[in-house]
């Protein structure tokens, strides 16, 4: 295991989330902050509250998990581009790592800074609204494990794209449709029967709702089956990668 | 296919009697590529079998047009590109099976000046070393820093480099885990004077060192310049490997011109037995001989000339270069 070579990719891509700062923490802090205002609490105060919750506080992990897909998928597909793009990334090709130990650095790195976002966006959240969390432990379950699972997705479509039109397809137009139709801002309940359906093929629903379950016990879906769905697409993205890494697809070939 | 392309074995040509990598027992091969093939994705063929053994501490020079396959033989030896058939063996070990042990022995300067713009000198340095599996060790990046001029540099972002700058820290990042062999993939493109010296200091240190050298380039004169052997590539192909005075002496032709004191009208008879030609202007002689032929052929030349009352008041002589013999190959072989 080439030990540091992880600690140097991981660190080399920390450090860019530091030179980055404005625009890789305080702008998706900016942004949910905003929705706070005006879904919590504009909107929110017209709604009445879920299963004993108050819309503000329903809403907060769904915010967060927004948050996490969009920035993990981001990082975690720009860390291992960007060298692809700009041409460097001949030097960690000819270095002697492995491709498990360039992904734990890479997608380390990505799980990180959408784990520290994820974080802050929680703390900001509680100056809005009143946050209590019931199961801790399983909280961060649950954001460690969707954290790493579209990181290595975002690393998947950093190897994948070709362009940066390509790169940004998905953190652009496939999370944030998923995200909103997938209970973020609303209980499944509230739809009609056809919708609640569709809903359950959409898997960030299984996500939010677990994420939720973790803070205030009320869940679209069981929570367990909320951990399976988690597990079955980091098991689907850890074989893609496995391929991927066998073929030396569009990185070695 | 399966012959190899090694012409060094021909009779008074013996590279290895006169190389300064000689030794009394046969050491292995540092780098041995055997029978590689690769084909890219897209059906282009890129390499056609190449056979080539490259010895611990020489500077061998990869010569070719673009797309020859340079950079894709450099490419699969360090590990970037998957090779379709063949292998490669670097200090023994397989660089698809062993790529840790193979790896670890080279570094590589790229082509293209490709450089994270917004990072430090240093850091992008000493980021090379740590992926390289190397503990941090800032007193060996400062002496390659300061032996290449890059020092006052250490901690500018890339992007605000020249060109030239940015070249040297690539070669900066190269050495930065201590390598024992460095490829040099066309490092001399779009370089200024200064800093090709600056840079085959660098390479004549490093070869004392112990370090091999290899780079392509279709610069010749720096084929010319420092290296040992030199091998020639075009179509996926060796076309010829050779030691480069033997290469020289095969192929380099020489030219003697006397600038004559009065004019000439024709070649007179008793110097028919020597290759010359007259100028138009009938004011210069030449005279055209290869490395064999002995230097007595120009003594007994210019006592001919004397005895037929030909007088010059100028002499030069020329050789051919090795891009002269290049472009020969090359041609032969299109």
């Amino acid at each position: 295991m080439n030990i540091e070579a992880i600690k140097s990719i991981y660190f080399f891509e920390m450090a860019r989330m530091r030179r980055t700062l404005l625009q890789s923490v305080i702008s998706p802090v900016i942004t949910t902050s905003l929705y706070f205002i005006v879904f919590g609490t504009a909107i929110g105060s017209r709604i009445q509250s879920i299963e004993g919750v108050s819309y503000g506080s329903f809403i907060t992990p769904g915010l967060i998990m927004l948050t996490l897909l969009t920035q993990c998928v981001a990082n975690g597909s720009i860390g291992i581009y960007f060298p692809k793009f700009t041409g460097t990334i001949y030097e960690i090709l000819s270095a002697p790592v492995a491709m498990t130990e360039i992904l734990i650095g890479y997608v380390g790195a990505a799980a990180s800074k959408g784990l520290i976002i994820g974080l802050i966006i929680l703390a900001t959240a509680s100056f809005f609204v009143d946050i209590r969390i019931a199961h801790p432990f399983m909280m961060v379950l649950f954001l460690v494990l969707t954290a790493i699972t579209f990181s290595l997705f975002g690393f998947i479509i950093g190897v994948w794209a070709k362009n940066f039109e390509q790169l940004n397809i998905v953190p652009m137009l496939v999370v944030p449709p998923l995200t909103f139709l997938g209970g973020s801002f609303y209980s499944i309940d509230m739809l009609p029967p056809f919708w609640q359906a569709v809903s359950h093929l959409n898997p960030v629903l299984y996500l939010v709702s677990g994420f939720r379950w973790s803070f205030y016990e009320i869940a679209d879906v069981n929570p367990v089956i909320s951990l399976i769905m988690i597990g079955v697409f980091l098991a689907l993205c850890l074989s893609m990668l496995g391929w991927m890494f066998k073929t030396g697809y569009r990185l070695r070939s | 296919m399966g012959t190899r392309p090694y012409i060094a074995a021909s009779p008074g040509n013996n590279f290895l009697a006169m190389s300064p990598y000689t030794n009394a027992v046969p050491m292995p091969p540092i780098i041995s590529v055997q029978q590689l093939t690769k084909t890219y994705g897209n059906g282009f063929e890129a390499l056609k079998g190449i056979d080539l053994d490259i010895e611990r501490g020489e500077i061998l020079a990869l010569l070719g047009p673009n797309g020859a396959g340079k950079t894709t033989l450099i490419s699969i030896v360090c590990g970037i590109v998957n090779p379709t058939g063949g292998k490669v063996l670097v200090g023994g070990h397989d660089v698809v099976k062993d790529f840790r042990q193979t790896r670890s022995l080279i570094g590589l300067v790229p082509q293209e000046l490709t450089t994270d713009q917004f990072e430090t000198v240093w850091n992008t340095v000493s980021f090379s070393r740590g992926v390289y599996g190397k503990k941090p060790n800032p007193a060996l990046i400062e002496k390659i820093l300061r032996e290449l001029s890059l020092w006052k540099k250490k901690d500018n972002m890339l992007r605000e480099l020249s060109g030239g700058m940015k070249r040297r820290v690539l070669i900066a990042k190269a050495l930065s885990h201590e390598p024992e062999v460095l490829f040099l993939d066309e490092p001399t493109a779009g370089v200024d004077v200064s800093l090709r010296r600056d840079m085959w200091e660098v390479v004549k240190r490093l070869r004392e060192d112990g370090v091999t050298i290899i780079l392509t380039t279709h610069y010749i004169e720096e084929a010319e310049e420092i290296a040992d052997r030199v091998g020639v590539i075009n179509g996926g192909q060796l076309l010829l490997l050779q030691e480069k005075t033997g290469l020289m002496k095969q192929f380099g032709r020489k030219q003697m011109k006397l600038e004559l004191t009065e004019k000439l009208d024709e070649i007179p008879p008793s110097l028919a037995a020597f290759s010359l030609s007259l100028s138009e202007d009938g004011m210069s002689l030449t005279h055209e001989y290869s490395h064999e032929e002995s230097q007595d052929s120009i003594a007994s030349l210019l006592s001919a000339l004397t005895a037929a009352g030909i007088h010059f008041r100028d002499l030069s002589t020329r050789q051919s270069s090795l891009e002269d013999i290049f472009v020969a190959l090359v041609e032969e072989k299109a």
